[in-house]
């Protein structure tokens, strides 16, 4: 083995390094969890845990100041594995801490495909409605759909990104360019009539912006709000332009009908939606309160899962620590709205859920024989005391 | 005979815990005690009226003691004597000194001046006292005779505070928040059984049942545009509003569901009770108890008053007779105070071992392991009776499981004390279960300590997992960082530290910090498994769960620093030290962040005590770091 390499290997496998590594891993989790009070759990996963330097923005230059967690996660993967090869051998007395660093292994592993893989989206069902769609918790899409058909809707959604770069957009289906004008990131909507006489003059030329306009606000971190992007969108024909409308992600908002070339047509901003092969209805919404107080005492949805091919058709009840897990996806019971008649089920997709579950199990086991060991020797230690000295 | 002095201690101790057991029987004629275990549904929970009067009284006053510094006798004999006279002599009851106000701004804002404050005392000794400050000179509780005539001011300061995030309110905000709500809970106690403005409430119930059958007709016959008597007409809907009105301010449950309602869950208060008589046509038994008793205790009565309890009780008692079973075992726990009296005898366990180094090794020690003994064994059942009543495992909010941690710690101590014999343990006992049980005492003062569980921690298996097994991780790391700062202190300022002793307590907190690491990883993992169940996340990066993975890395980081050499005795202790402020952020720092799923128990008077408390921590990490001629315990050598 050449110099380097030794060096590399015993920079690798030092003990020195893994107090290092836990000790950086203890410092930006704590700042992670206080810089929560202003950017929002999901924010804070991506700036401190998804990233390989944690960025400071000095003016608009972003400066690496920290280590992120796939740097400190990454490195700790490399200690382990190299201490593992290098130092221990497989013995009956080390068999614990084996078990242990394997099982961390796999942890790290796991953290890091969840963070690849997970998505989550929100499905939210009034009462006696079916759906077979549900929403991302924060992205958003500008869909055009035509409705000239009434046995199907032709749909072409454009994600919230290509409408904020602002540039114009052709697409083969739609037989005009959409061109965004002015794009909020998220927004507030006011009403444009006779008693706001000082209102400011709209760009929208046509639809609900006539009436209402949208004012820029800042961007929220809030756990239990939403950022509502509004944009006012041009569409344009080969013969010049047809129209300016305001559209806005705010779920209160509908979407516009208009007619072009003899076809109908809607646009909307929504939530960036995800079909699923079956459909979901919500059969009943509980919350059941304890008696004479307003804290909760449970949720529960009543559901009627239905898939096209008629494999399923069945009831199922979703409730708090009860999830229903079907086709890959997890159903749980997040919340509710609109005065206990709407349930907010959240959907996740997690491949690689189990490997925590297998992680922990091993890690656990090794710290217990570990430890064990330490124990019994301590015992035996002390035991022959007495004899000696009788 | 020395041998039996630690035997003596252990029969006094023994005696001290077996005389809260039997409360001395009140000198009243008036059976207050079984007054006590009658049944009230509040905060989803079925509790005797006992709890009601308690818990109110700390919340509005931070003790259950209703008397004033002037003249020292108590104004009543029990809490629930209090309650009885909001109950039913409101007149009586506004004139107790049962709000606490500390604010010197809500203070001149209610109009009371310092002279108004200012407590005068009629002995010349006791003024010299209160001049030496044994005794207070200036009072801090008021009655509500003395605030109600601002209280439409403090209404309009409230509507102005309640807007404001409880995180950034001023002192004076707060103090007038939670002034503004221990006056609603007031009112709501006024109401519960009869209105606070009538002096005969059962004369006006016989009226009203007298007056049903004719009144609901007439009442019919004026909807329907009929002629009909219109005084009688009038007077029923007097009445209604009247009961209305009582409905509408309390929230306190105290009628039990009609025979023929099969929801055991259907309690009423006596308003809707009494509106719904409109319907049925007759009073509820209930409230005629409530309003007899009223009618006994006014007129100082005390045979028809103790008749009147039972009759009422074993009329309840056919529908439910393990509740009142379990409210009069509250009442039982709730006046033998196990957790006060296990204080005492930490206190007194934790003197007796630290003098046991200094002298008389064998029978200080000796005692000392008794007195912990008793005293984990009263908390034992202590936990174990609050257990039984609520029906869940032992930690369900913040309050209990300070009681845990203490639990958890001591039980340590006593398993090293047994090894050790060398009063270590008994200090280090004495240490964390008094102060375990003081912040316990302190997390009490916001009301009733045996809460229902809000839907998402409703789950008596992973609370009896993953929650009491996280908990004892942080019993274990408190325990390792008190050892160490037995270490730090007896090795740095005394000669008593010799090596063996010194070895000795190297071997617990390493120990300990083996037991720590291993119970903080398997609990927060079974928290990730949980929240992979109820959220579908096995990780969230909840500021709850970074704070007990936190603890997990810090206690790893320790075993990994000793294992590679890093650290030898000193650095163990100093780390184990800092053991204490991490955990304690886990504890209580990330919920006063108010963020996360988990700040189920928010507590914003506790910062200046855990900032305090950092700064006492790293103080000593600075005196375990000193060089090592400056340890008087390691000097001569």
């Amino acid at each position: 083995m050449n110099d380097l390499l030794r060096q590399f290997r015993d920079f690798f496998v030092s003990l020195k390094l893994t107090v290092v590594l836990i000790a950086l891993s203890i410092v930006l989790i704590f700042a992670a969890t206080l810089d929560q009070v202003n950017l929002g759990i999901w924010a804070v996963q991506q700036k401190y845990f998804h990233s390989l330097f944690v960025l400071w923005r000095i003016g608009d230059i972003p400066v690496p100041i920290f280590p992120g967690g796939y740097l400190i996660g990454g490195f700790l993967l490399v200690n382990l594995i190299i201490a593992q090869v290098y130092r221990f051998k497989f013995t009956a007395k080390k068999s614990g801490i084996w078990l242990t660093h394997i099982g961390l292994i796999l942890l790290l592993i796991g953290e890091l495909l969840t963070g690849l893989w997970q998505e989550e989206f929100a499905l939210r069902l009034d009462e006696g409605e079916t759906k077979n769609f549900s929403e991302s918790y924060r992205s958003n899409e500008l869909a055009i759909i035509e409705t000239t058909d009434p046995k199907f809707d032709e749909v072409v959604a454009i994600p919230e990104k290509f409408v904020a770069q602002g540039e114009p957009i052709q697409q083969a289906k739609l037989p005009f360019r959409v061109v965004p004008k002015i794009y909020y990131p998220n927004a507030t909507l006011a009403a444009r009539d006779a008693n706001t006489p000082n209102a400011a003059p709209t760009p929208a030329t046509t639809g609900i912006g006539l009436q209402a306009s949208a004012t820029p606000l800042p961007l929220t971190y809030k756990q239990n709000e939403r950022n509502a992007p509004a944009a006012y969108i041009e569409l344009a024909g080969p013969e010049g332009p047809i129209g300016t409308w305001l559209v806005s992600a705010d779920p209160r908002f509908p979407p516009q009908s208009f007619a072009y070339a003899g076809r109908t047509w809607k646009i909307a901003f929504r939530f960036e939606r995800s079909y699923k092969p079956y459909s979901l209805t919500l059969l009943k919404f509980s919350h059941d309160r304890y008696a004479g107080t307003e804290i909760p005492k449970n949720f529960s949805s009543r559901i009627r899962l239905n898939s096209p091919d008629g494999r399923d058709d069945r009831e199922v009840l979703i409730y708090m620590n009860n999830p229903l897990r079907y086709a890959g996806l997890t159903f749980y019971q997040a919340g509710f709205e609109n005065d206990d008649k709407t349930t907010i089920l959240q959907v996740v997709r997690n491949p690689s859920w189990q490997l925590p579950y297998i992680s922990c199990a091993l890690m656990t086991l090794g710290l217990i024989v570990q430890f064990g060991i330490h124990l019994v020797a301590f015992i035996a230690r002390r035991r022959p005391a007495p004899s000696v000295v009788a | 005979m020395k041998k039996f002095i630690p035997l003596f201690v252990l029969l006094l101790g023994v005696l001290y815990l077996g005389r809260t057991l039997f409360p001395e029987r009140s000198a009243s004629p008036f059976n207050l005690t079984a007054f006590g275990e009658l049944p009230v549904l509040l905060n989803g929970r079925l509790k005797p009226l006992d709890t009601v009067a308690r818990s109110s009284l700390m919340q509005f006053q931070g003790r259950q003691r209703v008397s004033d510094p002037a003249d020292r006798a108590p104004r009543v004999n029990s809490p629930t004597e209090w309650l009885v006279n909001v109950f039913f002599i409101s007149s009586k009851a506004d004139s107790y000194p049962v709000f606490r106000i500390d604010s010197p701004d809500l203070l001149s804002l209610l109009g009371i001046s310092e002279e108004d404050a200012k407590v005068s005392y009629a002995s010349s000794s006791k003024q010299f006292m209160a001049v030496l400050g044994f005794l207070p000179s200036t009072r801090s509780r008021f009655s509500y005779e003395k605030i109600a005539p601002k209280i439409p001011e403090l209404e309009r300061q409230a509507k102005l505070a309640n807007p404001i995030d409880s995180a950034v309110r001023t002192p004076f905000q707060k103090a007038v928040v939670q002034l503004y709500g221990s006056l609603v809970q007031y009112q709501q106690l006024k109401h519960t059984l009869a209105p606070p403005t009538t002096d005969d409430f059962l004369a006006e119930l016989l009226r009203f049942q007298k007056l049903l059958p004719t009144g609901i007709a007439a009442v019919r016959a004026k909807q329907a545009g009929q002629p009909h008597d219109t005084a009688t007409a009038q007077a029923m809907i007097e009445l209604g509003q009247r009961y209305l009105f009582m409905s509408e301010v309390t929230s306190i449950l105290a009628v039990p569901p009609a025979s023929g309602v099969a929801d055991d869950q259907a309690w009423s208060t006596t308003g809707q009770s009494l509106l719904s008589a409109f319907q049925r046509g007759s009073v509820d038994s209930s409230v005629l108890a409530y309003a007899g008793l009223g009618y006994a205790w006014r007129q100082n009565q005390p045979e028809q008053f103790n008749q009147l309890v039972d009759l009422y009780r074993s009329q309840i008692e056919k529908r439910f007779q393990l509740q009142l079973q379990k409210t009069r075992a509250e009442v039982r726990f709730n006046a033998a105070e196990p957790f006060y009296a296990s204080m005492t005898l930490y206190v007194f366990a934790f003197l007796f071992a630290i003098v046991s180094w200094l002298k008389w090794p064998e029978i200080l020690g000796r005692s000392a392991f008794y007195l912990i003994l008793l005293a984990w064994l009263a908390t034992t059942a202590g936990i174990a009776t609050r257990m039984w009543l609520e029906g869940r495992p032992p930690v369900t909010n913040l309050y209990s499981s300070a009681l845990f941690i203490g639990w958890g710690s001591v039980g340590l101590c006593l398993i090293l004390e047994a090894i050790y014999q060398n009063a270590i343990g008994s200090v280090a006992a004495g240490l964390t279960g008094f102060a375990t049980l003081l912040i316990a005492h302190h997390l009490s003062l916001t009301g009733d300590t045996l809460e229902m569980m809000r839907a998402v921690l409703d789950s008596n298996f992973w609370l009896a997992t993953h929650v009491v097994i996280v908990t004892i991780g942080y019993s274990a790391t408190f325990l390792a960082g008190f050892l160490a700062i037995i270490y730090i202190l007896r090795g740095g300022f005394t000669r008593s530290l010799d090596p063996a002793s010194a070895e000795a307590l190297g071997r617990m907190v390493y120990g300990i910090i083996c037991f720590a690491t291993l119970f903080s990883f398997v609990g927060t993992v079974l928290g990730g498994i949980w929240a992979d169940q109820s959220w579908g996340r096995f990780w969230g990066w909840d500021p709850k769960e970074n704070g007990a993975l936190i603890i997990v890395l810090w206690n790893a980081l320790i075993l990994h620093a000793r294992w590679g050499g890093l650290i030898k005795a000193r650095g163990l202790m100093a780390l184990a030290v800092f053991g204490n402020v991490v955990t304690s952020w886990s504890w209580f720092g990330t919920n006063m962040l108010g963020v996360g799923l988990h700040s189920y128990g928010f507590t914003d008077s506790a910062f200046m005590a855990l900032i305090l408390f950092v700064a006492s921590q790293l103080a000593l990490i600075a005196l375990a770091v000193r060089p090592l001629t400056k340890w008087r315990s390691f000097q001569s050598r």
